[in-house]
């Protein structure tokens, strides 16, 4: 298919013996959000965290097959310059304890060079702001991150990930640690960076897979089931397992 | 009615509580006494010319003779060269093995380093003298050093760089491994390479615990005598920097408590009490510099 930004072709991961992903071949366009749901562990991070090599960074770990970023292969290429072009946020925050709201922000920046002081600080203005954060701590940059709340903290980490300029954006469950009203501007705002990058959301939440994902993936035992476009997955699911889940009426 | 159980739980929980402020008190006991007994008899001898005076010939003071009390001078001198060196040693070598034991537990050298370190901790420090002793002494019979470099501050520093480097690879690896994974891959994530990570993010986070355990290791080397008795040597004379007889203060009141002198036994008292202000200001200089810039206690 051309037009996709992300190509995953026949992709196994193993920790140990367990074979967590199995064969998964699964494309992400441009400007787009996709879901990916499944009940838990049938691989989902593990599927996502294959895509910017962080999987191989665990004890034991290991990856299989082709993932293609603009046709180059991920996995021919050195494995820092992927994670800087394919960024991710986690489930839960983590900041860099010992740095301030802007030190977070500019980590990447800064650890990667070359960047001078105006560029760097209109990165991390630019990148706060992206995240919906830059109102809550335009006052306080200089401040420890630890004391900004748990969604203030993961909209930072947000903030962080974009800072470096990610041609992809992936995303761990990122509002599964917050309140509604937390989780509500997180989806705006993958709302809104769909446009800029493409964004691969994974959620246990089905109606925010539902409100901003333009298409679903369901995983289920390390295979991939079905991927569609999110309102004919929920709406006409083409596979019975997909239904059932769906629909609650698992197992 | 109150039940009985519930009178028999406030009992034990009243019991237990008066254990454990027992065992606290007996702790605290020695602790306190030392400070006491230091003050007490070593507050007297801290004069100004406590710190710009040698040793004394050993005397007992008579009707006409004068027996000076004399100063720490260049003890304290030689301690503050000994441990300066010693830490240049000891902590980049101590960081780079923590580092080593706790981010790459998985390489076959991990393990054997680990429990060499856990032994290392262990041997008293008498042998670590003998065996730096002994180094030295190979070295000026192959005729690589002087044979009057053997007894010298350098090898009194590279005796305490031994004590040294075992306790602080193993509290800076104890202290690497407190950092949860979750901040090792927030940085990874962000493209920044795995030596970068471990040096910028994964110490700086752990910072806390490395100082601790540098400035434990330093107190550590500070107070120790018989090492320096065999290699940095001893002299109530001046110093001549590392290269020869080197006094410090532990191996000072070791020699002038022996001697049963009024005026040395004095000195040891001030000298001691000078070691242990000395190791308070740094372990509470320690608790200033764990105080991160934020103001909170960094882990
Ligand atoms: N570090 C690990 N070591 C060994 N096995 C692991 C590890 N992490 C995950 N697994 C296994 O791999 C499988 C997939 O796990 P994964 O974390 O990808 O599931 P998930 O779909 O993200 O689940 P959840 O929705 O609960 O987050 C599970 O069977 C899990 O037990
Ligand atoms: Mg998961």
């Amino acid at each position: 298919m051309t037009g996709d930004k992300l190509v995953v072709e026949n992709l196994n991961a193993w920790y140990g013996k367990t074979h967590a992903v199995q064969d998964i071949s699964l494309s992400f366009p441009d400007k787009r959000a996709t879901a990916i749901i499944g009940p838990s562990g049938c691989g989902k991070s593990t599927f996502i965290r294959c895509l910017n090599r962080i999987h191989e960074t665990q004890p034991k770990a290991r990856a299989e097959g082709k993932v293609l970023l603009d046709g180059a292969d991920v996995y021919a290429d050195d494995p820092t310059e992927i994670r800087r072009k394919i960024g991710m946020v986690f489930q839960r925050p983590n900041v860099f304890p010992t740095m301030s709201i802007y030190g977070n922000v500019a980590a990447g920046l800064k650890l990667h060079g070359g960047y001078s002081h105006d560029e760097m600080d209109r990165l991390v203005i630019e990148s706060l702001k992206k995240a919906a954060l830059w109102e809550e701590v335009k006052e306080k940059l200089d401040q420890s991150a630890l004391q900004l709340s748990g969604g203030q903290q993961q909209r930072l980490c947000i903030a962080r990930a974009l800072a470096v300029q990610p041609e992809v954006l992936l995303m761990d469950e990122p509002a599964s640690a917050l309140d509604p009203i937390s989780t509500a501007r997180i989806e705006d705002l993958i709302f809104d960076l769909k446009n800029q990058v493409p964004v691969v959301i994974v959620t246990h939440n089905m109606q925010q897979a539902a409100r901003v994902a333009d298409r679903t993936a369901f995983l289920y035992l390390g295979k991939l089931v079905e991927v569609a476009p999110t309102r004919d997955l929920f709406e006409r699911p083409a596979e019975k397992l997909t239904e059932s889940y769906i629909t609650g009426r698992f197992g | 009615m109150r039940p009985p159980k519930r009178l028999r739980r406030r009992v034990k929980s009243a019991v237990l509580l008066g254990l454990c402020a027992t065992a606290v008190l007996i702790t605290l006991l020695p602790l306190a006494s030392i400070l006491l007994e230091c003050f007490v008899n070593g507050a007297g001898a801290i004069t100004p010319a406590f710190f710009l005076q040698n040793p004394p010939p050993p005397c007992n003071p008579g009707p006409t003779t004068p027996c000076p009390v004399g100063g720490i001078q260049d003890a304290l001198l030689g301690t503050l060269l000994l441990v300066v060196v010693a830490s240049l040693i000891a902590l980049p070598v101590g960081i780079l093995g923590g580092i080593y034991l706790s981010e790459f537990q998985d390489r076959p050298l991990a393990r054997p380093a680990r429990f060499l370190a856990d032994v290392m901790t262990g041997i008293p420090s008498i042998v670590i003298g003998v065996f730096v002793f002994g180094i030295f002494l190979f070295f000026a019979e192959q005729g690589w050093i002087s044979s009057f470099s053997i007894t010298s501050g350098y090898t009194g520093a590279v005796a305490l760089a031994v004590i040294m480097i075992p306790v602080v690879a193993r509290t800076c690896e104890e202290a690497l491994r407190l950092v949860p994974v979750s901040i090792r891959e927030a940085s990874l994530a962000l493209g920044i390479p795995r030596h970068r990570t471990i040096l910028r993010i994964v110490l700086s986070a752990a910072r806390g615990g490395v100082i601790t355990g540098a400035l434990l290791a330093v107190a550590r080397a500070g107070g120790e005598t018989a090492p320096l008795l065999l290699t940095a040597g001893f002299t109530t004379g001046a110093i001549t920097g590392l290269s020869g007889w080197t006094p410090s203060l532990p191996v000072l009141i070791y020699y002038s408590a022996a001697g049963g002198y009024a005026n040395t036994t004095q000195l040891a008292w001030g000298a001691a009490l000078m070691l242990v202000l000395i190791m308070l200001l740094i372990s509470v200089g320690a608790r200033l510099a764990l105080r991160n810039k934020f103001g909170g206690r960094t882990a």
